[in-house]
């Protein structure tokens, strides 16, 4: 039966916002150059698997996150929304590198000059493109940002 | 086969017997192949492309019940970026297949009218964002075609040993992404375990792991890092042991065999028909190489042959890129040999900034940092056009000058968007499931493609 060696106490909320965090599986949103390194970042060397994200799920409707890696063009705009409004609630969106997060050094014609203008972003991930600890960190941030934020979405 | 024997030596084509799994090297150092000098009626067919079939109609036969239009993409793990297709099936049959392009186009021709000419290298290196270094190295010798000027020896040696490695580097991800997209998931994980160890020294000399802006118009950004040769020698001790556990895990191996052998044919016609460069062309039985054509920064020095395959199909594209890694580290261990001393970049002082410690001593030095850091160096007027051998083919860059410090147009020849147009010839009449396959066989990367 039990013993009181395996009962531990705590409150629903902090238990939901852990599980949220513990298993975050982000959608496959590789876009550009960014999208090599969201590749090594889960591959051996830095292995996101430690963090429970190594599935990528091609389908976004099993996604809680989406890493939106790469420059954004006007013509994937819309698919990048559509992508997003298909991922179910509770969903968070990390802009990785400097296109997606400004856009870049591409201020023209053909891009949109940040992701933020199309969905709403948790975390901002700096660097042309950054490596893959700064990825880390960027979704470390994001867990602390689940255990310490609103739990309403 | 002897219909095939024929047309390669119609073709005059350098072909080795082709013995499974075997080695096969043609050598090109016999100069050009003469493409045109003896303009038989078939050889004029087969370089205008009028002998390769590319209309697909209905057959009468068929409904338009029995016909299904797919959409793949642009959000699809296997079409490695954002390429979408539109597949017309029968039951099981791909019919047709359209690629739709342009998910990442970013104005980056238009951007490159924008920049200074040593600006430009920041631009084009993220544009086949596999190959950065080749990016930039093809910029750098259209300006410097323009400039009349000539590197020293160190930059290019220099050049030379990071664009191979590159090669490398892209050629590890082709495999290990190729592999996933098959379901050879190790492939994956092998892949980019190795090209860390190349990333590393990448970021050592140019300070970062992708889009380094390391060649520039003039040489190269820095000089290679203390004790190089220590990184370098653990990279070429340590990518051919690996290599070999690829071919242990894949080349003997019943399934990856059969599933990729006379899978995705693209045939020497179809590639000549429809500009197919590179490791495709390779493997289809044409040996064309731009290292050994048109050499450029000095690689003609150096010791090394192009691999050459005839198979035609998937499994040959995924090997020859194997066989060509063996070739590059060939190349940079001669160029850690044989690298020159002296200045890694032209001692023009229109063209390089002075070094910073010279700024605190001399005025002058102070006047021309200044020029170049706000104007850029002017580009006398005229057009240019160079080509390197990029790990996907011919990669060629092309630049009209008006006489200012930024181009009047800026346009680059990228492979990836010649080799994919194959994309409906190599799918045409396959089953849905080696679409994959083929895709990840030509390794596009549609940063290329689209720009």
């Amino acid at each position: 039966m039990f013993s009181p060696d395996n009962i531990f106490t705590t409150t629903i909320d902090k238990a939901v916002r852990w599980s949220r965090t513990q298993s975050m599986w982000p959608v496959t949103f590789g876009l550009a150059c960014c999208a090599i390194e969201m590749m090594a970042a889960g591959s051996a060397k830095y292995d996101l698997a430690r963090y429970g994200m190594e599935v990528f799920r091609a389908s976004p409707r099993q996604a809680d996150l989406m890493i939106v890696a790469g420059r954004v063009s006007q013509k994937m705009a819309p698919v990048l929304r559509q992508v997003y409004d298909q991922m179910a609630e509770p969903k968070w969106v990390i802009a990785m590198g400097a296109c997606s997060s400004t856009g870049g050094m591409f201020n023209n014609y053909a891009l949109v000059q940040g992701v933020d203008h199309i969905v709403p972003v948790d975390i901002y991930v700096p660097g042309c493109p950054p490596g893959p600890q700064s990825l880390m960190h960027g979704i470390l941030t994001l867990h602390d940002k689940i255990m310490d934020g609103e739990i309403n979405r | 086969m002897d219909d095939e024997n024929k047309l390669r030596d119609d073709l005059e084509l350098w072909a080795t017997n082709s013995e499974e799994g075997g080695w096969n090297i043609a050598s090109t150092d016999e100069g050009s192949q003469k493409m045109l000098e003896d303009e038989s009626e078939k050889q004029i067919k087969i370089q205008t492309g009028s002998d390769v079939v590319d209309d697909y109609f209905y057959s009468e036969e068929t409904t338009d019940d029995e016909r299904m239009i797919v959409n793949m993409g642009p959000q699809h793990p296997s079409t490695h970026g954002v390429l979408r297709l539109q597949v017309e099936l029968e039951g099981e049959v791909v019919r047709r297949v359209k690629p739709v392009i342009g998910y990442l186009h970013t104005g980056m021709e238009k951007t490159g009218e924008e920049l200074a000419y040593f600006q430009g290298p920041t631009n084009t290196t993220r544009m086949d964002y596999l190959s950065p270094l080749f990016n930039e190295l093809v910029f750098s010798l259209t300006t410097e075609k323009l400039l009349n000027i000539e590197v020293p020896e160190r930059a290019d040696s220099i050049r030379i040993l990071m664009t191979e490695l590159n090669r490398i580097s892209s050629h590890l991800v082709a495999l290990a992404t190729g592999g996933m997209d098959i379901g050879a998931l190790s492939m994956m994980i092998f892949g980019f375990r190795e090209r860390e160890l190349i990333l590393n020294f990448f970021e050592k000399t140019t300070g970062l792991r992708m889009n380094h802006n390391y060649i520039r118009p003039g040489g190269v950004a820095a000089d290679l890092p203390d004790n190089w040769q220590k990184d370098v020698k653990e990279i070429l001790k340590v990518i051919p042991e690996k290599l070999k556990d690829y071919d242990e895990m894949l080349l003997d191996n019943p399934i990856w065999k059969g599933r990729l052998k006379n899978v995705g044919i693209l045939t020497t016609e179809e590639c000549l028909a429809y500009g197919i460069t590179g490791p495709s062309l390779r493997a289809s039985g044409f040996s064309w190489d731009l290292r050994k054509m048109q050499p450029y920064s000095g690689i003609e020095n150096y010791e090394f042959e192009v691999p050459l395959l005839t198979d035609s199909d998937v499994f040959s594209r995924w090997r020859i890129k194997v066989l060509e890694i063996f070739e590059s580290l060939k190349i940079v261990e001669q160029v850690m040999d044989t690298i020159p001393k002296g200045p890694y970049r032209i001692q023009d002082k229109k063209v390089t900034p002075p070094p910073r410690k010279r700024l605190d001593e001399s005025m002058e030095a102070l006047i021309h940092h200044f020029k170049i850091y706000t104007e850029g160096f002017k580009v006398p007027p005229g057009e240019a056009y160079v080509a390197v051998e990029s790990p996907r083919g011919e990669l060629g860059c092309y630049i009209v000058s008006d006489g200012t410090a930024k181009p009047y147009r800026m346009h680059i020849r990228g492979p990836s968007f010649c080799n994919l147009q194959a994309l409906p010839v190599i799918m045409a009449d396959s089953p849905i499931a080696d679409a994959v396959a083929a895709i990840a066989s030509l390794d596009p990367v549609i940063g290329d493609v689209d720009r």
